[in-house]
């Protein structure tokens, strides 16, 4: 497996930047890995006897729907702040692989206080994203200090506390405790609706509610981009990620960099469940979206842990979802909905080969222009000794 | 400009302009909505039925395939055009709404949802098509629109015969209970079964074991973790297994089958399922919950032209649940489940619906 982390690269000036070599290269993986994904796809149901392109024609004209689109982008929303909570944590070598227990213990505990607080609506909303926020965080912490104190591998603890979470909430979510006593449904535990103040803004468009949460989302990944590029903190992260001892070395507090990075990775993993409950169901129950922590982190490591790359990532992963489910259905042709995990789990796997291979493309046409330089140069120094001969 | 600067403009505005985007197209479901309402009127095989079934769906050998059967039979006998569609594991509460939409748009206007995790999207898309009669199945709202019948099933009542059955059949008084998943309709399954086994023989020893807690559903469709808890119970001596686990139960019968011990299976009759003949000797009874009726029972009223609303409950008096005699491994103690069955009709025994903590 490769480090999460982009090697290393000398920050080169903006004209460098922008330049067209540098796209191509930064988009070539990503697309490489899609098209072998179809193509692997492709093959897999042309073997089961179904024509792929009508498999791509029914997910390619689901777009057009202006309610689709809606229903993308309110995927996008959960999947973003899934990868982005992922992604904090890899940028500093740190695997959270927590975010699937670090979301659902907030998110039950936001939704218990929306339904207990009923401040005005300018209160109600910090309140209950500071809740899920400081929920979250709390929870990562304990894998944080695990590391930090007692030399824990974070991925075996965050694994432990996963399963721990489930049962947080099998054992709070209980009639009596966070769920009404009396229920209004039968054999589902849900806690009670959270308080119409706590309801988060929607844009209304032709295709139905666009959630509101879409801007904090938007939010987190600017905060994201600038923390990390812009701040001592973000460099400090950075250099954490890169090298533990050449950051020690350099005076950074690694121990404090652990728990931060931690505790910020599972605060930004406290939003996810947010938008489903404040925007759509309203409550929190035993039916409650689950895997959307194992979700972000592949959404995190196509979108190689870039703010904006996850944002394409978390887009593309949405409208896989999304156009995936009419898949099976009868007027569409009957096709296996797996065959959607299958491309999601094909674009990881390819995406972590084409990276490699485009860094070593890369790598190649680099010293390849090195070296013609450097001849270049010797042949020119021999010249001016041939005649000063 | 600084480049922070432009890369947060970048994502607002491209952001923006995918939200005004969303706003411009036109609606996928715009020109199929006037279609539909011919066939609500249900003609001769006019009536479209549609189906969403939870995890597992078709061929799980238990409670989906009962509800499929029902279907089936529907189709063959009322001659009504039917659609099927699927759930998945850990999909987003937006996948079951858009899979009701779908089979709406489809002009499917009499849909049943199988099992409780649909109850939200139901009282939606239901709210949003009141031309559209749905049932669902193991689950009730108060608040749910009056175009939504609830088929509801008394399991605390079949489960109380079963575990008359194992009381009766285990020779080291020892049985165990293996329940998919930890949730309140699966407690009225071990209540049911532990109180009926404790009226036959009150010192008896019941194993429980669940496989998973909600939210985590996934102990509904392992048959692997099922297999585990079952040959768990074994090595602690239990000799009769009653899984209500759905397609984990399957694991649980292999187990206790290789063990030469006896299951009891769930909601479909498990002896005559053809997955597992194999197994056919080992497994007691099954627990009948028929969802096939119930199914069957709701499309006929509609096909009739009725407006099924509310609750209907299908207990061991209307025939709801029942225990199977496939095999025949009952046959000797007909007698005394007929006298439980009979004191349950009455109303002199009343079987809790959560265990005794």
């Amino acid at each position: 497996m490769t480090s999460p982390n982009p090697p290393a690269a000398a920050k080169p000036s903006l004209a460098q930047r922008i330049s067209g070599e540098r796209i191509v290269l930064a988009l070539a993986a990503p697309v490489l890995a899609i098209l072998l994904s179809v193509a692997i796809c492709s093959v897999l149901l042309a073997t089961s006897g179904k024509n792929p392109f009508d498999a791509w024609n029914v997910m390619i004209t689901f777009v057009s729907g202006s309610d689709h689109q809606v229903l993308i982008l309110n995927r996008t929303t959960t999947y973003y702040l899934a990868a982005a909570a992922a992604a904090f944590g890899f940028r500093m070598n740190l695997f959270n692989i927590g975010v699937e227990g670090q979301y659902k213990v907030a998110a039950l505990f936001a939704a218990f206080v929306g339904t207990q607080v009923d401040l005005p609506s300018f209160l109600q909303i910090p309140l209950l994203l500071i809740t899920a926020m400081l929920v979250g965080g709390l929870y990562a912490s304990i894998a944080g200090l695990l590391k930090v104190y007692r030399g824990v591998s974070e991925v075996i603890s965050t694994i432990m506390l996963n399963s721990i979470a489930t049962a947080i909430v099998g054992v709070l979510l209980v009639p009596g405790i966070f769920a009404p006593k009396v229920s209004g449904t039968s054999n589902s535990i849900q806690t009670s609706p959270v308080s119409e103040s706590s309801h988060f803004f929607s844009f209304t468009t032709n295709g139905g509610q666009l959630w509101g949460f879409l801007v904090i989302a938007i939010a987190v990944g600017v905060i994201f981009q600038l923390t990390l590029t812009r701040t001592r903190f973000g460099f400090d992260l950075r250099a954490t990620g890169r090298s533990e001892t050449a950051a020690t070395a350099s005076g950074v507090n690694v121990k404090k960099m652990i728990v931060i990075s931690m505790v910020v990775s599972g605060a930004i993993a406290g939003l996810i469940g947010l938008p489903e409950l404040l925007q759509n169901s309203f409550y929190y129950g035993q039916t409650f979206q689950q895997n959307l922590g194992f979700l972000g982190i592949s959404i995190a490591l196509l979108g190689r842990n870039s703010p904006i790359g996850i944002a394409f990532a978390a887009l593309l992963f949405a409208f896989l979802d999304a156009a995936g489910s009419v898949l099976p259905l009868p007027a569409n042709g009957e096709f296996p909905f797996e065959i959607v995990d299958v491309m999601k789990g094909t674009i990881v796997i390819c995406v972590v080969v084409a990276y490699e291979l485009v860094r070593r493309y890369g790598l190649v046409r680099q010293q390849k222009r090195v070296g013609a330089q450097l001849a270049a140069q010797a042949a020119a120094a021999t010249e001016t000794k041939e005649v000063s001969a | 400009m600084r480049r922070s600067m432009k890369l947060a403009a970048v994502v607002l505005s491209g952001s923006l302009g995918m939200a005004s985007l969303a706003a411009c197209g036109a609606k996928s479901n715009d020109n199929s909505s006037s279609s539909g309402s011919a066939a609500a009127s249900g003609g001769a095989g006019g009536l479209k039925v549609g189906m969403a079934y939870d995890i597992g769906g078709r061929g799980d050998q238990s409670f989906n395939d009962s509800a499929a059967r029902g279907l089936d039979k529907a189709k063959a006998d009322l001659g009504v055009q039917v659609t099927e569609a699927e759930a998945k594991q850990g999909e987003a509460e937006a996948d079951k709404e858009t899979r009701l939409k779908n089979l709406v748009d489809g002009g499917y206007k009499t849909i049943v949802a199988v099992g409780f995790v649909y109850q939200q999207a139901v009282n939606k898309v239901a709210k949003d098509n009141p031309d559209v009669k749905f049932a669902i199945i193991d689950s009730n709202d108060k608040d749910q629109p009056s175009n939504v019948t609830s088929l509801l099933f008394a399991e605390q009542e079949g489960s109380y015969l079963a575990g008359v059955a194992a009381a009766n059949k285990s020779k080291a008084h020892h049985i165990g209970f293996i329940g998919g998943v930890q949730s309140e309709l699966i407690k009225k399954f071990e209540a049911g079964y532990k109180a009926g086994a404790k009226s036959v023989d009150p010192n008896i020893v019941i194993e429980t074991t669940y496989l998973t807690t909600p939210p985590d559903f996934t102990g509904f469709a392992s048959p692997d973790k099922g297999k585990e808890a079952a040959q768990g119970q074994l090595d602690k001596g239990a000799d009769v297994i009653y899984s209500a686990a759905g397609s984990s139960g399957n694991g649980a019968i292999e187990a206790v089958a290789n063990a030469k011990k006896l299951a009891i299976g769930v909601d479909s009759d498990q002896a005559s399922q053809p997955a597992l003949a194999k197994y056919k000797d080992a497994i007691l009874t099954s627990m009948v919950k028929n969802v096939d009726n119930a199914v069957y029972s709701y499309i006929q009223s509609v096909k009739q032209g009725q407006s099924p609303t509310g609750i209907k409950l299908f207990d061991l008096k209307a025939d709801g649940v029942s225990l199977a005699t496939t095999g025949g491994k009952i046959d000797d103690i007909q007698d005394k489940l007929k006298a439980a069955a009979d004191a349950i009709k009455s109303g002199a025994t009343t079987i809790p619906t959560a265990p005794a903590q």
